[in-house]
């Protein structure tokens, strides 16, 4: 690869759509009823490849002879093909499937790797954007824990690209008590928040030009892996039980404006974790 | 929400049978299937490219233009520094629509255009209408590019009709304060600047949608000392050259996101499209075609927006214990909605499907002669849009008034107030009736055909065309409607057909036989449904049920036409005159 070339990589995964959550959503153990619901592309990850798109734009209006290339990588089975599809229609160009039976059962730990194995094959990398959190599991560890396998400094809840040039990035991050503007070294991994800003729409011509692209798919001999820790075997997450919890609200209780009962009432928030 | 994937009918118009040889012509049988990849192999393939970009439309509409409509209509377009700012909802609408390669649909993609036919580029319209009605306007003047595609010269079709895909806006400045159904009045001057070697426009014009636009049409009096149509040309306009003063935006009634300016042009350098003297009577005449067309989707798509108001609410709303679509007042209210939408959607798609044929014909004559059986084909196609464009142009903007009218009926007290959207329908509905010529000149227009029978020789054709057993019944009603409309014209026509009488029947005429047309339509359809091997559509057979309303409806109508004819004597004019 000419190093005059830029190389992002978009983390993607395709998700339940838990908003229309019908009632055989959830299946007798407890464990999402995948069959029942549509697939979608996790929201947070179209606001991360929207901002990955945003960092082709910023290189390529300033250095009109480096080739900037955005490339989608998702683990999941053939079918997620079509998150890469979708993203292509929205700008990105290429992406990879890693799919094999072999990564079933994986927690964020086996995820991250494997999609850490994957980048690394990718060659040299730039910039890595994922999105902050799956709808599935808001967990939100898988984006930092790639970075910490790819040994790249991380930027997380991203809200909105600053800058960016060929050495440097700058974001505004959103924190909880406002926001935080930030400079990193490339390459970098950056996480999406929800709030950033909308994926543009797909475009007309690239829906027609890419609406029969074959989209490269790895297993997991592609990606020079550690077995062990792939799958089951590299998840030490282990469920113990899922159970069914019910919200019910329980009647207003009335605080007098008083010392006395607000004391109370802090007491009674610090010790249910409310706050 | 997608307004393209939850509404059947516009799938079920794209595989018009029809469509097979509009796409061919199109595409030239496929000739750049093997080195360009936006180009389709095959029917298939470019119906497939046509379902994909019309779910875009109907995504973006449904998620992006409906929400931003109200606060649009609210904020409205305002003059800054001699510039038109949208409202910032219209400016997301156009933004997002030109990113997602919206603009420019329908021209051929050497102007980086998509090189869809009429057909999927109307429906885009339609569907763009149903979430704002007002956006629609200014996003489907991109036709102004048809216009230079058909009569400019290479040179400017090089450099303008590119820049419709970027999301150059268009306008057409027709009207002036002393011309405006009677455009053979236009007095803007147009005069050649010999020093410069270009044309300068200087004068007045009112009412022009979306007046500030990047490329503006501008009909002119070239030729001095002339005052009828034969002295007026057509010009573009760059406003790049800064040369027109925007006076004023007028306060509307409805569709308040689309800007309706007055404009001063300043000694405003311009370029000639075509030829001169041709500006009115060829340029213009294609243009307004095309508008009306363009105002048909609107009113359709309006109508269809208004009709799921109406729905939901009365789904909703409970009164005596039961949700008011329970009772037969008002769903009878609810189904003729349904079948009037249905009955002028398929009128428009008609209408689309000729649009097509003789505008693809007219482009290939530009690269090879036609054959005999073409060039027929092609004379034949273009007489069918100019009948059907009128008679589509008066049923889908009455009937979208008629329909917003009853959304708010719907609504009862609640429809009254600001709060609920079909205020905003009703009010955006108002002008369909009115701009792109009234209903009165869409009649003026139609009733040429009504007495050269050219509209009746099509209702010959569909009455050649075989129907089902099940249908036979309501075929047999219709050909009854038809003999009550020859009795109408009959009579009429006694009067003399250059008689006032004659004139002050000419609605009626037109009125009967646009409801012949949208019958036989409907009844085609119907037995495209039936004989389809996916029966339990019932989305589609909701189209069946639509025939026969409007067959119900319309032989009402025509009998009550005819008693009226029937029982009208010369003398009963004074009682009006």
């Amino acid at each position: 690869m000419n190093n005059k070339d830029f190389r992002i990589v978009v983390l993607a995964k395709q998700v339940p759509d838990t908003h229309n959550v019908g009632k055989d959503a959830m299946k007798e153990d407890g464990t999402i009823n995948r069959a029942a619901l549509p697939a979608i592309f996790n929201p947070d990850d179209l606001k991360a490849l929207e901002m990955a798109l945003a960092c082709k734009d910023a290189i390529s209006c300033v250095s009109t002879d480096v080739s900037v290339k955005v490339t989608i990588v998702t683990m999941g089975p053939s079918r997620a093909a079509e998150i890469i599809r979708e993203s292509m229609f929205r700008g990105a160009d290429d992406g990879i499937v890693i799919s094999d039976k072999r990564f079933a059962g994986s927690d964020t730990l086996a995820t991250s790797y494997a999609l850490s194995m994957a980048v690394k094959k990718l060659g040299k990398i730039d910039l890595v954007f994922a999105g902050h959190q799956a709808i599935d599991g808001d967990t939100a560890q898988v984006g930092p824990q790639v970075a910490e396998k790819l040994e790249m400094p991380q930027l997380t809840y991203a809200e909105e690209l600053i800058s960016l040039n060929k050495e440097e990035i700058v974001i505004k991050r959103r924190l909880e008590r406002g926001v935080e503007i930030v400079k990193a070294q490339l390459p970098t991994l950056v996480t999406v928040h929800s709030n950033a800003y909308d994926c543009r729409p797909r475009r007309a011509e690239r829906v027609i030009m890419y609406k029969k692209a074959q989209i490269e798919e790895w297993t997991a001999d592609d990606i020079n892996p550690d077995f062990e820790r792939l799958g089951m075997n590299g998840s030490p997450t282990k469920v113990k039980s899922i159970e069914n919890v019910v919200l019910t609200s329980k009647e207003n209780k009335i605080i007098n404006n008083n010392e006395s009962e607000i004391n109370e009432l802090m007491k009674e928030l610090i010790t249910t974790h409310i706050i | 929400m997608n307004f393209y994937n939850d509404n059947k009918s516009l799938k079920f118009y794209l595989s018009h049978p029809v469509m097979d040889k509009i796409i061919k012509l199109k595409e030239r049988d496929f000739v750049d299937s093997d080195n360009d990849m936006l180009a389709p192999s095959d029917v298939n393939d470019a119906i497939d490219n046509y379902d994909r970009v019309l779910e875009i439309v109907g995504d973006l509409a449904a998620n992006v233009l409906e929400a931003n409509a109200e606060d649009v209509d609210h904020e409205g377009p305002q003059i800054v520094n001699n510039e038109i700012i949208y409202a910032k909802g219209t400016k997301k609408n156009h933004e997002i629509l030109r990113d997602a390669g919206l603009y420019g649909m329908s021209l051929p993609r050497k102007y980086k255009g998509l090189n869809f036919p009429y057909v999927p580029y109307v429906m885009a319209a339609e569907i763009v209408s149903r979430a704002d009605a007002g956006f629609a306007n200014i996003w489907g003047l991109q036709d102004c590019a048809e216009t230079i595609y058909e009569f400019a010269s290479e040179e400017i079709k090089d450099k303008y009709l590119p820049l419709i895909n970027e999301g150059f806006t268009c306008s057409m400045a027709l009207t002036e304060p002393d011309a405006g159904s009677d455009l053979q009045s236009v007095r803007l001057k147009a005069t050649f600047d010999e020093e410069n070697n270009c044309w300068r426009l200087n004068g007045v014009k009112r009412f022009i949608t979306n007046g500030d636009a990047d490329i503006q049409l501008v009909l002119a009096r070239s030729e001095e000392g002339t005052t009828d149509g034969r002295g007026l040309s057509y010009f573009l306009y760059d406003r790049r050259d800064n040369a027109v003063t925007v006076r004023r935006i007028e306060n509307k009634l409805g569709i308040k996101g689309s800007p309706t300016a007055e404009l001063v042009f300043n000694n405003a350098p311009a370029l000639l499209i075509g030829e001169r003297r041709m500006g009115l009577i060829k340029y213009v005449m294609s243009l307004m075609n095309g508008a009306r067309l363009g105002v048909g989707a609107q009113s359709v798509g309006l109508a269809e927006a208004a009709y799921h108001e109406a729905l939901n609410y009365a789904q909703q709303r409970e009164q005596f214990g039961k949700a008011i679509i329970k009772f037969p007042q008002v769903y009878e209210m609810l189904s003729n909605m349904r079948a009037k939408i249905d009955a002028t959607r398929t009128l428009l798609y008609e209408t689309s499907r000729f649009v097509d044929l003789y505008k693809t014909y007219d482009s290939i004559s530009k690269e090879r002669a036609l054959t005999a059986e073409e060039r027929q084909d092609m004379k034949y196609s273009q007489r069918c849009a100019d009948m059907m464009t009128p008679m589509l142009k008066l049923f889908a903007s009455e009937y979208a008034n008629q329909i917003a009218y009853d959304c708010i009926q719907v609504h009862g007290g609640s429809g009254f107030m600001k709060e609920y959207k079909c205020e905003r329908l009703y009010r955006d509905a108002r002008i369909l009736s009115i701009y792109e010529g009234t209903s009165q000149l869409q009649v003026v227009a139609a009733i040429r055909f009504i007495g050269n029978g050219a509209y009746l020789k099509r209702i010959e054709e569909y009455e050649a065309m075989p129907v089902c057993e099940e249908l036979m019944p309501l075929r047999q009603r219709i050909d009854k409607m038809k003999e009550n409309y020859l009795r109408v014209v009959e009579l009429a026509d006694k009067f003399g057909t250059s008689s006032e009488v004659y004139d002050f029947m000419a609605r009626r005429m037109v009125e009967a036989m646009g409801y012949l047309i949208m019958c036989h339509l409907l009844l085609q359809d119907s037995n495209r449904v039936i004989e389809a091997t996916d029966q339990q559509d019932n989305e589609l057979k909701r189209l069946y049920n639509s025939c026969k309303i409007m067959v119900a409806l319309g032989e009402a109508e025509i009998t009550k036409i005819l008693t009226f004819v029937e029982n009208f004597k010369e003398e009963d004019l004074s009682m009006y005159n």
